[in-house]
């Protein structure tokens, strides 16, 4: 699969997931977003950028409870729990987040 | 590409067996392995020319390896006994998800190829060839089955239909066919340790958050150590158990366990996974390879007992297949069951008065217990008969004031499975996840509406996410579904044992 971008074509996995890393820009997130039918306001991009931030330095998302105590401590509180991350990613924090952050999909028993 | 749109089946006042809906189904099925995928695994990266020839090649090897194959293959006589057992044809209608309907697409090609009768007159015995729809509908079928093995449990001859399942995947994966999800989280294990591809850095740093988050909740230094030398327990988990919920409140509970009981536990960065996928693809080489990281760490950490965390089918691995895979263990200390389940060990020390509840603060749930297959068809528990049944149950006994048991036809070995057993827990089967989620659905249902439940408790990562997926499908909260350790954690009293 393919996604188009700026007259670009970028390679995506059979879901959707970016085949290679290094294509991710902002436009690229909206894109991906927009097929999610995700909204992209500036909370759902502090989550996308933390994401981003988080895998650079581990090769890999965040644990819910670190990025939920991440986000708590960004944007207050109130919004440092999966609940509020599932208003934003309705899909699923985890795979809907990632995916629009250019992030691999998390496999396994999630 | 935005989820797809997945409908639920109605949930019935009683459990009704649906009308026939041929081909209901026959679009569903997961993505291939991509070539580097297979690869890594040392399968073919895609279908090899002569697949027909290496298939029944294949599964001649396979019935010289296991005689009961054969005579599962051998022993069918068609009485319907199956056939309304299957959570995936009780919730699609798609008669080729009747279990025996499902196992003849098999049959009917070992008979024309090792039976004398099907070779001389494959019509009149029910032989057929292996021609590129049957294997399509190998390919579909055989990944509409979690291999829970309800059907099982009411088959007259005692047919092991996963095992049917079984070796047509491990045929597959010879020629090329390998599913994707299953494949790609084996490869996983082997490259970094756990099916998440969680690296030993992350895994630390997840850790430390948990340590961080127990002590802002209780003020102690409840310990998550990872890699500790003098360690007295290895304890594995399914790598889901640092990663999501509601998974991690089980990993929290654990912690405490080990806490209250002054116990030295460890995990590993090596042996991260307590999963082994390798059981789904029928393939005793990666299984061997999945499981033998598990003696490398315990041997390198010195450790003297091995503790499985809340994964069905990795309990049913160390209990049924650890030995002969890994074994023998007797290096591990004997007076302690080996390898032990994490239930098995919180029992043990509520037994002997070691840990103790305050039962009321899980007053808020009024709780019931989803056995899971592997646990309920495969394994046992505190070295008594029905102990993987007695010992959960148990455990939440002593944890909470509030338990509703299901209908007795839905548990302990009548489970139904969660829908997204045996490597289908893949997002693009979520038609056959939710659907096949039925008939525990309704089970469940009828506990919510008696008796208020809103609390199913599991020990099974499959389970946990699978529930967490289709609870909303059927108009349930998704935090319904959790671990028996989270309700442990809940309500242990902690020591100063920090």
């Amino acid at each position: 699969m393919a996604l188009e971008v700026g007259g670009i074509t970028i390679e995506t996995d059979e879901e959707g997931y970016l085949a290679n890393l290094t294509d991710w820009n902002e436009e690229v997130a909206g894109e991906i977003a927009k097929a999610e039918n995700v909204a992209m306001g500036p909370n759902h991009w502090e989550v996308v950028n933390f994401l981003r931030e988080y895998y650079n330095e581990y090769q890999i998302a965040p644990a819910v409870r670190v990025l939920t105590k991440a986000i708590g401590k960004k944007l207050g509180a109130d919004k440092g729990n999966s609940k509020y991350l599932y208003e934003l990613f309705p899909y699923g924090p985890a795979k809907q987040a990632c995916k629009i952050a250019g992030l691999p999909k998390p496999t396994g028993c999630v | 590409m935005a989820a797809p749109e997945v409908h639920a089946p109605a949930l019935k006042e009683y459990p009704v067996i649906p009308i026939l809906a041929a081909g209901s189904m026959a679009a569903s099925k997961p993505y291939v392995a991509s070539e580097k995928i297979n690869e890594a695994l040392g399968f073919p990266g895609k279908l090899v020319d002569d697949w027909h020839g290496r298939a029944i090649a294949k599964m001649g090897e396979l019935l010289g390896e296991s005689r009961a194959l054969r005579v599962y293959l051998d022993s069918c006589v068609h009485c319907g006994a199956c056939t309304d057992k299957c959570h995936y044809f009780l919730g699609t209608g798609d008669p080729k998800n009747m279990p025996v309907a499902r196992q003849d697409l098999v049959r009917k090609v070992y008979r024309r190829h090792f039976t004398l009768a099907g070779k001389l007159f494959p019509k009149l015995v029910g032989a057929e060839d292996l021609t590129q729809d049957v294997l399509e509908d190998w390919y579909k079928y055989f990944n509409q089955c979690s291999e829970c093995r309800r059907c099982s449990v009411y088959c007259p001859y005692g047919i092991d239909t996963a095992e049917i399942t079984m070796a047509a995947k491990e045929i597959m994966d010879t020629i090329g066919m390998g599913q994707k999800y299953t494949n790609e989280i084996i490869g996983k294990v082997h490259k970094i340790g756990n099916n998440l591809g969680l690296p030993g850095p992350a895994l630390k740093n997840t850790l430390e958050t948990m340590e961080e988050e127990v002590k802002e909740e209780t003020g102690l230094d409840v310990r998550f150590p990872v890699d500790e030398p003098g360690a007295e327990v290895l304890v594995v988990v399914p790598s889901a158990d640092f990663f999501a919920e509601p998974h991690v409140y089980s990993l929290i509970g654990y912690a405490k366990v080990f806490h209250a009981a002054g116990i030295r536990w460890t995990l590993s960065s090596h042996a991260s996974e307590a999963g082994n996928f390798g059981l789904f693809i029928g393939n005793y080489e990666q299984m061997r390879k999945i499981a033998l990281r598990v003696r490398e760490a315990a041997q390198e950490l010195g450790v003297r007992r091995i503790v499985v965390g809340e994964c069905g089918h990795a309990w049913r691995v160390a209990y049924s297949f650890w030995n002969t895979l890994i074994g023998p263990f007797d290096w591990l200390d004997a007076r302690h069951p080996v390898p032990q389940h994490i239930c098995e060990l919180t029992w043990d020390l509520i037994q002997r008065g070691a840990i103790s509840f305050e039962r009321e603060k899980n007053d808020h749930r009024i709780v019931t217990f989803h056995d899971s297959c592997n646990v309920a068809r495969g394994s046992g528990m505190g070295g008594i008969p029905r102990g993987q049944f007695i010992l959960p149950r148990g455990i939440i006994r002593a944890a909470c004031n509030h338990f509703h048991d299901m209908a007795p036809e839905t548990i302990h070995e009548h489970t139904f499975c969660c829908g997204g057993g045996g490597g289908l827990l893949s997002d693009e089967l979520l038609e056959l996840r939710v659907k096949g989620a039925l008939p525990r659905m309704e089970a469940l249902k009828q506990v919510v509406d008696a008796h208020g439940v809103n609390f199913m408790a599991t020990i099974c990562a499959i389970c946990k996410a699978q529930f967490s997926k289709v609870l909303p499908y059927y108009k349930f909260d998704m935090e319904m579904i959790g671990g028996v350790h989270q309700l442990v954690g809940d309500a242990i009293r902690l020591g100063r044992n920090d």
